[in-house]
């Protein structure tokens, strides 16, 4: 029973499940707030414990484990089952979900302890509703179990996005996450049911067999590969679909880290490792991949450099490195996105866990209204370090092997032009995020408002106004000036910035030890250990593929520190100019600021196609439809009104019509019979 | 004598009832009217009876009678009524169904 990996991660997944709906049911718990919070991250603390235990058994298994129930019989066959599949991939995912979701949960016992104690209920409901979905989707034996989930995390993405729902902004971008995520996930739907039509089946064991033994007709394979692809584009945020991740950010930052960084955007990625082998039928659509993960990769680096606000930074770094997965499924070695999916989700949650006590301690997402915070809050400052060395793929650091091994597979899979974008975005990753370190951690946080003159801040030279990435509104700015005056000794340092409580710096450190850990692991064992993580036949395919040059981790490691070392420059010791930066790079900066007009093209095609779309729809129904209907109730009136003469209210007119009646009867059978 | 002359009486006096029912503006009136079409039905009845040699319209006629006693007597409490509500017996002003 205990020794069955299935059963274990059956009860991973439950144990949300359970908690969702205790805490729905039962709503006076969930109006106590507290209570309802640690009873959900209870069950998520056993869906760790279970998760964890399943994956030590799972991944020593040579067959994956099956246990599903049959559902949707269909004239004695059953179309699809439910259930759980454990093998090496899906139960080391199961362990990242559960453990991200649970402290993240514990977390959030810090970050929202002002939060009302109802809306605290409903946000762990919530929580928990997308710990059983997630951890669906990634057990999932089947397509159909998997699209189900996949909708499931959606619907959990846009109630938290919409957390804050009294914010307009906040309710506009849960709206705008979920249209963009439906439009292309109707792409998915039609995919799997294609797939059906062509092999009749839904299940992935199955779907191998048949891709192994070349049972799929290539022809037209293409369409559904792609159509699949297009769903995994708008979960995981790649080109075009990537608009609404950074609005996403509107949500409480644990969401953010839990959902948008670690787990629920990579479900695109872990679609695609899932189904590689279908995939590896259709080359060209596998290089569709690798060309829009790579550029994605680039144009969101490219934005993360100029942003103002630390979680848009993050969040835009996010879908960089989904690129980066997305790329390497590409290149053919879905093994190497996989390894870099886990690496990522945790480093990606430990930054957005440290931008979560940084917003915590200032209170503002704003960049220039931070600094000096090291001091402040030294054990934040290493936690978010450790993070960031690892996002810009320095050794010992978890995201090194993984970055190695994207690099790797991408070169060996013959993309030059990716891999170029790719090292050339391994140092946009080292710049932007150690900005972020100097900016937040180091420096001064208000130096604007003493060193520069009045006049000369309020033109517009000073510091942080020619910042490259700075563009702080005019309000901002002179509130920031004003503060200075005020208070007085305090301008040099944010007031009031302190280390986060216990239950916000406990997950902190176990995602950074974890992170060193898997870093310090990899780096040494080298590729062979990756393996450990995602299963080894992935492991023993990749060996037979061409081993990456040598020159490839000098090169990408030279990158990041090329990376770190601009970003010093201009950030710490000021030996290049900020603005002069600023203006060598002038048009792309301009064009970065307006998001490269994607926005606007998706606000267009909202504004005009959508809503004119609309417009005739609701012309059509308001004049011809509805008029058709007002015509014929009309002549329904005019005619009562013509007719109701007849009616006289006499005795006697009525008795002439019976007589009359009676008469032309009797006349009619006469005449007739 | 035949079976016609009587069938003949008959609608002539149904006739003259109905004649009477339609255009007397006298509740009253009518109420005769339709006591006059009664008869000619019990006419017929007992004509047909007696050409027939079947005793069951005349039973059938017994009855009539009765009924046509109590529905004169029903008719004439509803226009003494009538009139106490009203203060008209007159048809043509009792036309509350007017549409």
């Amino acid at each position: 029973m205990i020794s069955n990996p299935a059963n274990l991660a059956l009860a991973a997944w439950l144990l949300p499940a359970l908690s969702f709906l205790v805490l729905a049911i039962v709503f006076p718990l969930r109006r106590l707030g507290k209570p309802a919070a640690w009873f959900s991250t209870l069950c998520a603390a056993a869906a760790v414990v279970s998760a964890f235990l399943a994956w030590n058994i799972a991944s020593a298994a040579p067959e994956p484990i099956r246990l599903v129930w049959p559902w949707l019989p269909s004239g004695g066959v059953t179309i699809a089952d439910i259930g759980v599949l454990v093998d090496a991939q899906s139960s080391v995912m199961l362990c990242l979900v559960t453990l991200v979701s649970f402290l993240v949960q514990f977390y959030s016992l810090g970050y929202l302890h002002d939060e009302p104690a109802p809306s605290l209920g409903r946000y762990y409901a919530y929580q928990s509703l997308f710990a059983f979905s997630m951890i669906g989707l990634a057990l999932s034996p089947n397509l159909l179990q998997l699209f189900m989930c996949w909708e499931l995390v959606g619907l959990c993405s846009y109630l938290l996005i919409g957390y804050w729902y009294q914010r307009p902004s906040a309710a506009r971008a849960a709206v705008k996450a979920f249209w963009i995520t439906k439009s292309a996930d109707v792409g998915f739907l039609i995919g799997i049911v294609m797939l059906w039509r062509l092999t009749g089946t839904f299940d992935f064991e199955q779907l191998r067999m048949m891709a192994m033994s070349g049972a799929i007709p290539v022809a037209g394979l293409s369409i559904i590969t792609f159509a699949i692809y297009m769903g995994a584009m708008g979960k995981s945020a790649q080109f075009p679909f990537h608009v609404w991740l950074p609005d996403a950010m509107e949500g409480p930052t644990p969401v953010s880290a839990l959902i948008h960084a670690a787990t629920m955007v990579t479900a695109g990625v872990y679609l695609l490792v899932r189904t590689d082998w279908l995939f590896a039928l259709t080359p060209n659509v596998l290089a569709i991949v690798a060309w829009i993960g790579a550029f994605t990769a680039l144009l969101a680096a490219v934005l993360a450099c100029v942003q103002d606000d630390i979680k848009r930074v993050l969040a835009y770094s996010t879908v960089s490195q989904l690129g980066y997965m997305m790329t390497a499924i590409g290149a053919g070695v879905a093994a190497a996105g996989f390894l870099h999916l886990l690496t990522h989700g945790l480093f990606k949650a430990l930054l957005f866990l440290g931008a979560g006590a940084v917003i915590h301690a200032v209170g503002s997402n704003d960049l220039p209204r931070m600094g000096g915070l090291a001091r402040r809050m030294p054990q934040t400052a290493l936690l978010f370090i450790v993070g960031t060395l690892s996002l810009a793929g320095i050794p010992l650091f978890g995201g090194f092997l993984s970055k190695e091994e994207i690099l790797g597979a991408v070169w060996t899979g013959g993309l030059p032009g990716p891999f170029a974008l790719l090292m050339l975005v391994a140092f946009l990753t080292a710049f932007y995020m150690f900005r972020v370190v100097f900016l937040a951690f180091f420096g001064t946080a208000a130096a604007v408002a003493v060193t520069v003159p009045a006049h000369v801040a309020h033109g517009g030279v000073g510091r942080v106004v020619s910042d490259p990435a700075a563009t702080p509104p005019r309000v901002a700015h002179a509130h920031l000036h004003n503060e200075a005056v005020v208070e007085g000794a305090h301008v040099n340092e944010v007031p009031h910035a302190h280390e986060p409580p216990a239950t916000m710096l406990l997950p902190l450190w176990v995602l950074a030890l974890m992170t060193m850990a898997v870093g310090v692991y990899t780096t040494i064992g080298g590729a062979a250990t990756a393996g450990f993580f995602v299963g080894g036949e992935h492991v023993a395919a990749n060996a037979e593929q061409a081993v990456p040059p040598e020159w490839l981790t000098y090169a990408a490691v030279g990158a990041a520190f090329a990376g770190i070392l601009l970003a010093g420059l201009t950030y710490q010791t000021r030996t290049i100019n900020a603005s002069r930066l600023a203006a060598a790079f002038g048009p792309i900066r301009s064009a970065a600021l307006r998001k490269f007009w994607i926005d606007d093209v998706f606000e267009a095609i909202y504004g005009f196609v959508l809503l004119g779309l609309a417009r005739i729809v609701g012309w059509v129904d308001r004049y011809i439809v509805d008029g058709v209907l007002n015509l014929l109730s009309d002549w329904t009136v005019q005619a009562g009104d013509e007719l109701r003469g007849i009616q006289t209210g006499k005795p006697q007119d009525y008795v002439y019509g019976v007589a009359t009646g009676v008469l032309v009867l009797v006349l009619l059978m006469r005449l007739v019979f | 004598m035949g079976l016609q002359p009587y069938l003949l009486l008959s609608a002539v006096v149904f006739s003259i009832g109905l004649f009477g029912v339609m255009t007397r503006r006298n509740t009253i009136g009518i109420l005769l009217g339709i006591e006059l079409m009664m008869n000619a039905v019990n006419i017929n009845l007992v004509a047909f009876s007696r050409y027939t040699a079947v005793v069951s319209g005349m039973i059938f006629t017994v009855f009539t009678i009765c009924i046509t006693v109590t529905e004169a007597a029903l008719g004439l409490a509803i226009v003494i009524l009538l009139f106490r509500v009203r203060r008209t017996v007159m048809a043509d002003h009792l036309d509350l169904l007017k549409g």
